[in-house]
């Protein structure tokens, strides 16, 4: 894992130091709303609905135990006790007061976390695969890359007024844990035949009103190239992507307009111009940076556990949490866990004061002192031993945190909604909670299989509708909410757009009207095809008359 | 008229501004030093020189800094436009001034130019600043060093993290 040094620290000393003296100034009436409203979005403090929401980076997704633990005292501490967990790998307060903020960046900069480009159109936090480091799928460790782009990006002078916000996401990986495809950027680490190291460059992705599946401008960026590749996209955006209209300024309205081929010739021509060996990072910080990486102190161990293999065969519980839960890791005798924080009736993605404690204590006793984040609001133990999976396991039930259900139908991914955003025409809370009541019984949804729903509270899409095999977007009709549902979309490797199912429907019909599209689906199914597959198989017909025939 | 912060050797002075803004509708002032806009200066740059004027051309923040580049070695001053604190292209205009097109005159900030973006402005280049925020040099100078280190390469020669840890 990489440690801050002294110079990281005292960057984060210095800014933290900067934000104190602008609440001060904002405090004692020198600094109008108005003007106090740009500087503090750079440092990820909103005002909402109830009070400021305070968004803290977590850098590619990954935390140590100290970390963890800061996040909870701060959640007690100046917060209602929990936290909430984004779409992005970050973690949200949402009862925040304005006079605690610079304490509270203080104190988080002791464990070197901040809350620096977690809004601002500036370049956010890089979400990264959250198995980096750890699966046996990827061809380099994406969190060096991860952090080089940190520091490239961190108060980048020319790149933090762009057009709009800029997210990258870093995949090396083939089976996409990050979303890659609807990011501003997406780059996948692939080697070529030689076994070079180099990006597919993704660019114009995204979300919100116009949602893409980003087109590749580079098929093999060489991998040593990669900060003055990302200075050309960022330059050309910086200088060409619309600002006369917030809705139409993301880069993916640029490439569009342009088409992917022109986009890609002037990223080419103002990459040429450009000096790489001032902008590329010299191969010695590579190499530090590599180096933090690649010291895990992993043992080596047997393929199999006998405790492992005798717990599943006694415990009908920990088998299934080991069949949904637990991943297969690159070293043998250790495995990835997956926290859900999708227990049925929980807000997805929230996580107590003292759930983190746990989950701290438990990264730093079974999982080499490292803990990420994943994009679908979980949590993970990269590094766990199989002979530790009972009793990691048994300590999750304990905290509530050993929901059997990744990547199941009850593993929702939603944004706050109008419980809490000012910018939701509904709420995305309940909605979950109700779905998920559907699929409590853990048979049916294994059943069920491997079904992503996602929900949004509006169309600016934090909830990933547009990618989700059943996603819920909520609407406001004449002061009522509605839910609109889509079908078919992904944001993993097989990216794809949901389409629409039909006329919206009131927030009482959501859940059944999901339950009704999983058993059509279940009733056309073949073999263990999964929702997604049957859907692009089958079409929207059939789903169509289901949802609609029962409605009328 | 507007204040003038100036960066040079790296210290910051409050100066008289001898430059004087003309309008595209105005009559040229009879001044010595005088910043036009592009079109203007394309009408009557020639003749301005030749009369041993100082020009300056202001460029607003859509317009390309390349279209100056023949023209560079005659300007005293290159103005780049911040219509609002967000608008962030004249942060690109002013590092392809310095970096790219080699230009070693004056480059300075005017329209919407608060303080807290004085890092990022000399970091790509700037050397002058009309504050819209009635900052002095003073402060204008501790928010512009605020920062004891940097994460990269820019128009400045401030060394990047990698190099101070090298």
């Amino acid at each position: 894992m990489y440690l801050y040094d002294a110079l990281d620290k005292e960057f984060l000393a210095d800014r933290s130091a900067e934000f104190r003296g602008q609440v001060a100034r904002r405090l004692a009436g020198e600094l109008s709303e108005d003007q106090f409203k740009p500087l503090r979005l750079m440092n990820g403090l909103y005002l909402q609905l109830h009070a400021y929401m305070l968004r803290v980076a977590i850098p590619y997704g990954s935390l140590n135990a100290v970390q963890a633990r800061r996040l909870a005292e701060i959640a007690r501490r100046y917060d209602k006790g929990y936290g909430h967990f984004t779409t992005r790998q970050n973690i949200q307060f949402n009862w925040i007061k304005l006079a605690d903020a610079p304490d509270i960046l203080d104190q988080l900069a002791e464990v070197d976390l901040h809350a620096i480009q977690t809004s601002g159109n500036c370049i956010r936090n890089v979400t990264a695969d959250p198995y980096a480091g750890a699966t046996a799928e990827e061809v380099d460790d994406p969190r060096v890359w991860s952090e080089v782009i940190r520091q490239w990006s961190t108060l980048h002078p020319e790149f933090s007024f762009l057009p709009r916000k800029f997210k990258i996401a870093i995949t090396a990986a083939p089976k996409d844990r990050t979303a890659a495809r609807v990011h501003d950027i997406g780059l996948v680490a692939r080697r070529d035949r030689d076994g070079t190291l180099g990006f597919e460059v993704i660019v114009g992705g995204g979300q919100g009103r116009t949602p893409y599946v980003g087109p590749t401008i580079k098929e093999h960026l060489p991998a040593g190239r990669l900060l003055s590749y990302l200075e050309a996209v960022l330059r050309v955006y910086n200088r060409h992507g619309r600002r006369d209209n917030i809705y139409k300024a993301r880069i993916k309205i640029l490439v569009a307009a342009l088409g992917a081929e022109e986009f890609g010739r002037q990223v080419e021509e103002e990459w040429a111009k450009i000096d790489g060996a001032r902008a590329d990072l010299p191969d010695t910080e590579l190499a530090r940076i590599r180096g933090a990486f690649a010291t895990t102190p992993f043992e080596t161990l047997p393929a199999t556990s006998a405790i492992f293999e005798a717990n599943k065969a006694a415990d009908p519980a920990f088998a299934r949490f080991a069949r949904n839960n637990v991943k297969p890791h690159k070293k043998s005798g250790y495995a990835v866990v997956v926290v859900s924080l999708k227990a049925v009736g929980q807000t997805p993605g929230d996580a107590t004061a003292d759930q983190l404690e746990v989950v701290a204590d438990l990264a730093e006793r079974y999982s080499l002192n490292d803990l990420r984040v994943t994009h679908a609001q979980n949590l993970v133990l990269p590094h766990v031993k199989l002979d530790d999976l009972p009793v990691v396991h048994a300590a999750l039930q304990k905290a509530g945190l050993a929901t059997a259900n990744i990547d199941l139908a009850s593993d929702i991914i939603a944004c706050p909604g109008l419980d809490y955003c000012a910018l939701a025409n509904a709420r995305a809370i309940p909605v979950a909670q109700h779905i998920a009541a559907k699929f409590a019984d853990a048979d049916y949804a294994e059943k069920v299989g491997e079904l992503k729903i996602k929900i949004s509270g509006c169309i600016n899409a934090c909830g990933h509708h547009h990618v989700a095999h059943i996603g819920v977007l909520g609407v406001d009709k004449k002061g009522e909410e509605f839910y609109q549902l889509s079908l078919g979309g992904s944001g993993a490797e097989d990216a794809s757009i949901a389409q629409i199912l039909g006329p919206a429907l009131p927030a009482d019909k959501v859940a059944e009207a999901v339950d009704t599209l999983v058993d059509k689906y279940l009733s056309v199914r073949e073999g263990e095809e999964r929702f997604l597959d049957t859907f692009r198989r089958v079409g929207m017909a059939p789903f169509k008359e289901a949802v609609y025939a029962d409605a009328h | 008229m507007p204040t003038l912060i100036k960066l040079t050797g790296g210290a910051f002075a409050d100066l008289d501004n001898e430059f004087v803004h003309v309008a595209d509708e105005d009559d040229a002032p009879n001044v010595d030093a005088v910043i036009l806009s592009f079109t203007r200066f394309q009408a009557e740059g020639e003749a301005l020189l030749a009369a041993g004027r100082k020009v300056g051309v202001r460029l607003e923040s859509d317009q390309a800094v390349e279209d100056l580049a023949y023209d560079l070695p005659r300007l005293s001053v290159v103005a780049l436009a911040f219509p609002k604190f967000r608008d962030g292209r004249a942060f690109t205009s002013a590092r392809l001034l310095r970096e790219r097109l080699g230009f070693t005159g004056e480059v300075r900030a005017v329209g919407d130019v608060f303080r807290e973006q004085a890092g990022f402005m000399v970091r790509c280049g700037f050397d002058a600043f009309e504050p819209s925020d009635g900052s002095t040099a003073q402060e204008w100078g501790t928010a512009a060093g605020r920062f004891r280190h940097v994460y990269q390469r820019a128009a400045d020669d401030r060394a990047p993290a990698f190099e101070e840890r090298a």
